[in-house]
């Protein structure tokens, strides 16, 4: 029988709601898995076992008195250390917010609150998001459960290895060009960035706010629908976000929903995607994968995304040119670290920033500041933008003749620490299948589809039309209950 | 886009107001002028007539109505600071004793 702390959210559900276990006993079985496993793996910078075991108290409480608050009340789930919640660290793994507590909790956190979750785990990632290996935390370095020596990838590679190696049930994480999607890749369990203003950014960090959103992550793609369905939703708080209407997010996760989801349903494959600089097994993979759904009814399309190739340069100067806009609050004045070493208060944004940034926020602050200067503006910022528009377009115009789109999610599987880590643009080519869909701001979901020869999860990348995340969950959770990937757990 | 490959490392850290030792200079100006030099693939596009995006999607102007909501309590806004005193923050003198 499968250990308690490895189950899907959906059972978890079923046991506390028939009193075989208690939300108790639940939280105190995943604090002592962690205790057993993140000295290996690494996922935690911090947690609050006196809080998460008072929240459990309380949902049993609820759920004694009949009162449950739904499927997720009294399940323990880790929020990415972006994620404001009252009181608690919000650290974005930077020495800059060390010390850091949040005035206020976000929205997202706010609403799974409400639902009744345990909040166990503030989860690592690489500093303010920024990364695709977890190697740059300033704190500690997060590995893959499936090979200690290998990265969980990033950003959130905190969440993504804690769901895998069965410390929280669950995750939030955040995704600005692939950092929920690629980690749960390469750490084999489910992650979604939903479209952009599904959900709301008020109580996240800010990266680069044109293509930051919250998803979830999961063991299985019903489980990222159930966190969904929780935390999405219009919000005044954001006026970025969006008010999509009733969607039904679960309605296509039900058992015998894979025997209807693909029928008369068009798969679009890019092939810039599979133009080469992907591992052979990855490509096996992928293109078994997109076999099987056609197996299960659909039709398979190639279809061109002509602009693919610019993603990287086009991504790296919005997203830097955001970034160092949105990070000239922490300057050391309000809520930060204060350098001891200043003259004069110029001097202290300097020494401060220069203290409490790691090195690759200061090489993308940098860049961003670069491409927005004087005489560079248009040559870099304005045009990257316009291409923006292009790469947008392509989307526009393959969902003319598909539903979905079908890609791998990382060009390999996970890799070694220090193998890209020395070699910047080496390290942002890897995010390659990955940040159009942010650029495009499109719904994209990553699943497990197949393991390497040396054991390690790959993943198969679904990207829908904007708002359609019931129709990409139900392919998803499709293809995931003909195959039993999703159900291979690392050897801890 | 013009000089490829050159950026001037004392400037731009100045706007970013970042202060770096002459390592990292060094270091920063190799790899981001390799990443210019990627960037370069853009130059090479037509994108006239084509509208920049600052969103993937259109944002317009989101209005709410004007009314007194609560806000953050001083304590709150002053848990974080480096130093506080009298529900102020305490910085630098910036003004130069007359």
């Amino acid at each position: 029988m499968e250990e308690i702390f490895y189950k899907e959210i959906g059972e978890l559900s079923r046991l506390l709601e028939s009193g075989e276990i208690s939300s108790e006993e639940l939280t105190k079985a995943f604090i002592k898995r962690t205790a057993e496993v993140d000295e290996k793996v690494e996922a935690v910078l911090s947690s609050d076992e006196v809080g998460a075991l008072e929240m459990a108290r309380a949902s049993d409480g609820r759920r004694r008195e009949g009162r449950s608050l739904g499927e997720l009340d009294g399940i323990p789930v880790g929020l990415k250390d972006v994620l404001a919640l009252k009181g608690r660290p919000l650290t974005c793994a930077s020495k800059m917010l060390e010390h850091f507590k949040s005035p206020y909790t976000g929205t997202a956190v706010e609403k799974l609150q409400k639902a009744g979750a345990v909040f166990w785990g503030r989860l690592n990632l690489d500093e303010f998001a920024m990364g695709s290996s977890c190697e740059n935390s300033a704190f500690k370095k997060t590995k893959n459960p499936w090979d200690l020596s290998r990265i969980p990838g990033g950003s959130s590679g905190g969440s993504a290895a804690a769901v895998a190696a069965g410390e929280c049930a669950g995750a939030l994480g955040s995704d600005t060009g692939g950092s929920i999607r690629q980690p749960a890749s390469l750490c084999g369990v489910v992650g979604l960035k939903p479209t952009y203003g599904m959900v709301s950014r008020y109580g996240l960090a800010a990266f680069a706010s044109s293509l930051d959103q919250i998803g979830p992550f999961g063991r299985s793609v019903r489980d990222c629908a159930l966190l969904l369905s929780t935390v999405a939703g219009r919000d005044p708080r954001d006026s970025t976000s969006v008010d999509a209407g009733e969607i039904d997010f679960l309605a296509n996760c039900s058992e015998g929903a894979e025997e209807r989801n693909f029928k008369g349903k068009k798969i679009g494959v890019p092939k810039e995607y599979f133009e080469g600089g992907m591992s052979p097994e990855v490509e096996k993979s992928v293109r078994e994968a997109i076999g099987k759904c056609s197996e299960l009814g659909a039709e398979v399309l190639e279809v061109s995304l002509p602009h693919t190739d610019l993603a990287i340069p086009v991504y790296y100067i919005i997203a830097t040119a955001e970034a160092s806009s949105n990070l000239a609050r922490y300057d050391g004045i309000r809520y930060t670290h204060r350098s001891e070493r200043a003259s004069d208060v110029v001097d202290l944004y300097f020494k401060s920033r220069a203290e409490g940034f790691g090195e690759e926020v200061k090489r993308r602050i940098i860049l961003g500041s670069y491409v927005l200067s004087s005489g560079y503006y248009d040559a870099y910022y304005l045009r990257a933008q316009k291409v923006r528009t292009l790469i947008r377009r392509d989307f526009d115009e393959a969902f003319k003749k598909v539903d979905v789109l079908m890609t791998p999610t990382s060009p390999t599987v996970a890799f070694k620490f220090g193998e890209k880590s020395g070699d910047p643009l080496s390290m942002y080519l890897s995010d390659i299948f990955t940040i159009n869909v942010n650029l495009a701001g499109l719904p994209g979901i990553s699943l497990p589809c197949g393991f390497s020869g040396d054991g390690l999860p790959i993943g198969l990348q679904m990207i829908g039309k904007p708002f359609s995340e019931a129709e990409l969950l139900g392919y998803a959770h499709a293809y995931e209950r003909s195959t039993d990937f999703h159900t291979r757990r690392p050897s801890l | 886009m013009s000089e490829t490959g050159k950026i001037d490392i004392d400037y731009v850290a100045k706007l970013a107001r970042i202060e770096l030792s002459d390592e990292e200079k060094s270091k920063y100006s190799k790899q981001l002028g390799q990443i210019l030099e990627y960037f370069e693939k853009l130059s090479k596009i037509d994108v006239s007539g084509v509208e920049p995006s600052a969103h993937a999607r259109p944002v317009y102007n989101v209005w709410r109505t004007d009314e007194e909501s609560p806000s953050m309590s001083l304590e709150d806004a002053l848990m974080n600071a480096p130093k506080s005193r009298d529900d102020q923050i305490v910085v630098p003198k910036v003004v130069d004793d007359a």
